[in-house]
């Protein structure tokens, strides 16, 4: 194996590869072959860095150079400069500016998206390649599993869980050593474990980042949470739209098992577990975990009524755990660095870290990790750098389709748990968007019920007809068809939904609107009595003018109309559009160059 | 794999690969590698000492910089220790960068005939 002297890493993650950072890492083997430096520098394929907003992004170690938004044609440049020369290529390193005295942070961790995270789950993502076994043993990999196996019972790894205070990062937030526990104790030789990775919350990638970027800890995590309730099969439940996650996942078995950490008798313990990947289709409901089950039995995909429950009765009638993702991916670090130490990190009642996927109007997209009781405003604007253009921040969206908006008055809010369930959303599996001034907190919630419409499996009917009323009381209030009555309504079925729908996913489907209608009532009544839409998004609500006083004559907004509803004559007659013909795209109001157009 | 030995055995040799992305060793040993640096011989260089690191495991980075700013020396070995005290090695042939390492990385010693100082004195009393 050659001594390299520099390492080059690859983001090869969703959202870079997306970005074409597979051909950059092409590029740069043909290139250092062509300055001779194969043998020298290595080109390495790794996992999300959690800056996706500057991707692609290559890593330049040992020098600890990062560069962002680099393409193809910068390839050449990177390696005649930086690798062959020395010199580092300025002008595409990743930097930040001090606030205070303008000046360059180049430094990796001084940058503020980085400054404040602690990447525990993350820990190896963008610093190993996944594809590499290797590397992650290197990491300290498998290191937790040999120890739990040969010199631990199966009840003080439950009770180093249980310690650990680790809870369940999918949302709920159930204690994870308490739910290894019930199954643990059931008899019968018969058990299984499934990794839950279909996530599907509007924006969230949290788990696919980490299976593409660490799968060896999940593989890890999973061995250790199978040896612990006594389990000897587990299933990987993920979505097919993840196909890099899925392939990665399989080279990560694969190898696993030929270095003898899945299969026989692993470390000489007597302990045998293995892995298999099943694929979900992409329906949202097989996130919620007796629906999850049906499918991997191949049933359709619809959830059961609870009890019994899966750690009593889950896969093939046999007791099961389902775990998140990134609650397993947290099970090695744990068990290696102690339960105390995890314990103290985060606030009182939610222990550790938790990983967001920051996305909407934010500078800084991607994906960031920070200790529990960090509040929304550090990640927002410390990590976030705010929203873009100067826009006002209105609120975040936390917990997907299952959550809230929370608004500026609980910026300063910890985040853990139970926090956010008090001020009106929830933790979710982690996405986090954020809406500026121009959002339309109706338009959202109708988004999310839209959402739900699709998704709901149809079983129960407070899901399957309550989520459709919603739907259509949201759209009439969009075209200025709603009523104040509507908005009792709409709260009144919201709460029979909540009471009475059959699985989580019907249960929490009203909180979008719950909390919008708590937080933004102003919003709701200024579509339904001034017939306005104060962000301007609801099409039916706006209309476009000329101000003849300001337009130059230029014909540029005719020119431009999709359906030529605006007349007039050029360097004469001012343009006036035609409202009934509008189908206020707003292409007149980007189009002219003098700000004669405006939507009221 | 059937033991923690096993297991132990498989990370030090995988750690070589991937440790000089992480930081904290004691000492950052530079190579000036720009176009006056490599003419003068300064890839073999910087290759000897990733061989010797790897091999007799320095606790040491080795990394490459630009121009130093005195082509006449090259090649040119910075050593960095923590605090950042820098000793400046000149006209390193691979030879002597394994002995720089061995004594300077390896036991802490200067090799004081092999720095700038030595050389520029070397030039006074000619």
């Amino acid at each position: 194996m050659p001594n390299y002297r520099a390492n080059i890493l690859c983001c090869a993650g969703t959202g870079c590869t997306a970005s074409n950072s597979a051909l950059i890492y092409d590029e740069f083997k043909t290139v250092l072959e062509k300055y001779e430096l194969q043998n020298e520098v290595n080109v390495v394929k790794t996992g999300c860095f959690g800056l996706c907003q500057k991707g692609p992004i290559v890593a330049i170690y040992p020098d600890n150079v990062f560069y962002n938004h680099v393409k193809v044609e910068d390839v050449e440049r990177i390696v005649s400069e930086h690798l062959y020369k020395g010199r580092v290529v300025e002008d595409l390193q990743l930097s930040d500016e001090d606030l205070e005295t303008k000046e360059k942070i180049l430094d990796i961790n001084k940058i503020k998206f980085y400054e404040k995270q602690e990447r525990i789950a993350l820990r190896n993502c963008g610093k190993i390649n996944p594809e590499d076994i290797g590397e992650y043993i290197a990491m300290d990999g498998y290191e937790a599993l040999g120890k739990v196996l040969t010199s631990m019972t199966r009840q003080e790894v439950i009770d180093e869980m249980k310690a650990s205070g680790l809870r369940g990062r999918g949302g709920a937030g159930f204690p994870t050593g308490v739910k290894w526990q019930f199954e643990a104790d059931q008899p019968g030789d018969e058990k299984y474990i499934i990794c839950n990775a279909d996530e599907g919350d509007p924006g969230a990638f949290m788990d696919r980042s980490l299976l593409e970027g660490d799968p060896h800890a999940i593989i890890e995590g999973m061995t250790i949470m199978a040896y612990a309730v006594g389990a000897h099969l587990g299933y990987i439940y993920i979505r097919a739209e993840y196909p890099i996650a899925v392939n990665r996942l399989q080279i990560a078995i694969e190898q696993a098992h030929e270095y003898g950490l899945l299969g026989k008798n692993i470390f000489n313990s007597g302990f045998d577990f293995d892995l298999e990947i099943r694929l979900g289709a992409g329906a949202f409901v097989c996130g919620e975990e007796t629906a999850l089950i049906a499918s991997i039995e191949g049933k359709r995909g619809m959830p059961t009524p609870k009890p019994p429950f899966p750690a009593v009765s889950g896969v093939w009638g046999k007791p099961t755990s389902i775990n998140n993702v990134e609650t397993i991916a947290n099970v090695a670090q744990i068990i290696n660095k102690g339960a105390d130490w995890y314990a103290s990190i985060g606030t009182e009642k939610s222990k550790g870290t938790k990983v967001f996927a920051l996305g909407g109007k934010i500078k800084n997209t991607g994906l960031v990790e920070v200790p529990m009781g960090t509040t929304l405003r550090e990640i927002i604007y410390e990590i976030g750098g705010g929203c873009p253009d100067n826009k006002a921040f209105k609120a975040v969206q936390t917990g997907g389709p299952s959550g809230g908006c929370l608004t500026e008055n609980e910026l300063d809010t910890p985040i853990d748990y139970d926090n956010l369930v008090a001020a009106g959303s929830m933790m979710g599996s982690g996405g986090m968007i954020v809406l500026d001034e121009d959002n339309c907190m109706v338009d959202v919630a109708k988004f999310y019920m839209e959402f739900i419409c699709d998704e709901s499996c149809g079983k129960c009917s407070p899901c399957r007809i309550g989520t459709k009323r919603l739907l259509e009381m949201l759209t009439k209030i969009t075209e200025g068809e709603g009523t104040m009555e509507m908005l009792d309504e709409m709260e009144e079925l919201c709460h029979e939904i909540k009471d009475t729908a059959l699985c989580g996913l019907g249960q929490t489907a009203p909180n979008p609107i719950l909390s919008t209608l708590n937080s933004f009532r102003d919003e709701y009544i200024a579509h339904i009595v001034d017939k306005k839409c104060p962000a301007g998004v609801c099409k039916s609500l706006l209309e476009y003018h000329i101000d003849p006083e300001k337009c130059k004559k230029c014909s540029m907004c005719a020119r431009n109309c999709p359906v030529s509803c605006i007349d007039g004559v050029p360097g004469k007659e001012p343009y006036v559009i035609d409202t009934e013909k509008c189908i206020k795209c707003g292409t007149c109001l980007t189009s002219c160059n003098f700000g004669a157009v405006e939507r009221i | 794999m059937k033991s923690l030995e096993d297991l132990k055995k498989m990370r030090e040799e995988a750690l070589k690969k991937v440790e000089m992305r992480e930081g904290g060793k004691d000492y950052r040993v530079v190579v000036g590698m720009a176009t006056c640096g490599i003419a003068a011989g300064a890839r073999p260089v910087l290759n000897k000492l990733v061989e010797e690191t790897a091999e007799k495991n320095y606790n040491c980075v080795v990394t490459q910089t630009g121009c130093i700013g005195m082509c006449v020396y090259e090649p040119i070995v910075e050593i960095y220790d923590k605090d950042e005290n820098h000793t400046t090695y000149v006209h390193v042939d691979p030879e002597k960068a394994a002995k720089i390492l061995e004594e300077h990385v390896g036991k802490g010693h200067i090799l004081e005939e092999y720095t700038v100082e030595a050389a520029r004195k070397g030039e006074g009393n000619n």
